[in-house]
């Protein structure tokens, strides 16, 4: 059990896959303009990423090692397609807000990286478990990204207001570059900072050192 | 003439692929750190790009689309929901193939992109590229535009965020920020600077 705990909570904080394992990346930023789009892109990764993740382990031990790429792929694909057939039947009007971002789902990889790098040395339901770890430490960054360029892009959260804006009546002038690609690179690096300072053992080792020039060498470079 | 120019010129600036969509950012990430490798994967996506678009392109106006396979004489079917397996299956045997044809052929080349050729396949730049292409329906011509405009936009970015960061290397960065971090802030701000285009309507 608390195996399970672990494989569980250990992706959201110590080995997050955006912030740590560098996965994943492009979907994170693109759909976080407003929280909807975010929790829908959030629950169907980790669907995903769960149910491929104990597909192929399950199936682990009959996979050509020269073929499995393309395997892992078909099976993920698959998965993909039918996220999209649901999103396209229930909530139409998200499915076209994330265009081909769910269908870029399949590249993501976070669910190729968690496949290879775990599910096709695990049991299934150890799979699974990991893959709804690692698709809740996804969501946790997607989330957190959303909220702020939502908040202060727009002065709603899930389209509901929280700043009254001006053009309202209210106070609040909303910040447009919130809603633009850019601050998405922004907070997410804050976010490592934070990550950081607060976990020192992630900091990753310079590749230089910068010399204190009064007790070094000195001169100018 | 002027349409395809201006296609050309929309794909590589304005929806670059790398700074506006944020596509292939895990090896623009990982894979920037030296201007010499970051040409040869930028080049070698591109290559991929070209082939894979326009490939897909063919694929998808003569099986996929609805009615599209009437030619053969089957009308009513669509199977427009198959175009992402398609799409990933042919980028995957595409670059296979590409990876004997250089080997074979090209041995200089093909050691010179190493591991990068296979890492394209799990590349998003070349799935969101053709998925791109399918969704705003480009003709065939089109879509060599552009399959040539997004790789080159590509790999214009990957290489100057490696020019970047070879120089951020000499820079004093709070703690917590180095690496990672400060890599994800100036990659904001080139993606800003990219932002300048925008508002140019062609």
């Amino acid at each position: 059990m608390s195996d399970t705990k672990k494989v569980l909570t250990d992706p959201l904080v110590n080995n997050n896959p955006i912030t740590l394992q560098v996965l994943g990346i492009c979907s994170a930023l693109a759909v976080t303009s407003q929280m909807s789009t975010s929790l829908i892109m959030a629950v169907a990764l980790t669907a995903v990423t769960a149910c491929s993740s104990a597909a192929i382990s399950s199936i682990r031990n009959h996979i050509p090692s020269s073929i499995r790429i393309i395997v892992q792929m078909t099976i993920i694909a698959s998965l993909v397609i039918v996220v999209d057939q649901v999103l396209k039947a229930f909530a139409y009007d998200i499915s076209k807000q994330l265009s081909v971002f769910v269908g870029l789902i399949i590249t993501n990889c976070i669910v190729m990286g968690r496949a290879e790098a775990y599910a096709m040395k695990n049991p299934p339901m150890a799979s699974f478990w990991d893959g709804i770890g690692n698709g809740l430490g996804y969501s946790l960054i997607l989330i957190i990204v959303a909220f702020f360029r939502e908040l202060f892009g727009s002065g709603t959260l899930l389209g509901i207001e929280i700043f009254p804006l001006i053009k309202n009546g209210g106070w609040y002038e909303p910040n447009g570059m919130m809603l633009l690609p850019p601050s998405a690179f922004f907070i997410i690096g804050f976010i490592i900072w934070v990550f950081r300072q607060w976990k020192p053992d992630q900091n990753e080792a310079a590749d230089f050192k910068i010399l204190d020039i009064s007790h070094g060498e000195g001169g100018h470079h | 003439m002027n349409e395809y120019l201006s296609l050309f010129i929309k794909a590589v600036f304005v929806e670059n692929l790398a700074l506006a969509f944020f596509l292939g950012m895990c090896t623009f990430l990982a894979v920037s750190k030296k201007i010499s490798t970051a040409i040869g994967l930028g080049i070698a996506v591109m290559v991929v790009q070209i082939i894979t678009v326009p490939a897909n392109n063919l694929i998808y106006h003569t099986l996929l689309k609805e009615d599209a396979l009437s030619w053969m004489g089957i009308t009513g079917v669509d199977l427009s929901f198959l175009a992402l397996l398609s799409c990933i299956g042919m980028i995957a045997a595409l670059v296979q193939i590409l990876e004997m044809i250089l080997d074979k052929f090209f041995p200089a080349l093909f050691h010179a992109l190493g591991v990068f050729l296979p890492l394209i396949t799990v590349n998003c730049a070349i799935l969101g590229g053709s998925l791109f292409m399918i969704e705003r329906d480009y003709d065939f011509t089109q879509s060599v535009v552009y399959g040539v405009g997004s790789g080159f936009g590509w790999m214009l970015a990957i290489t100057v965020m490696a020019g970047v960061r070879e120089k951020l290397k000499y820079s004093d960065i709070p703690k917590g920020l180095e690496g990672l971090g400060i890599t994800f802030i100036s990659a904001g701000l080139m993606s800003l600077g990219f932002m300048a285009f925008s508002g140019i309507q062609l």
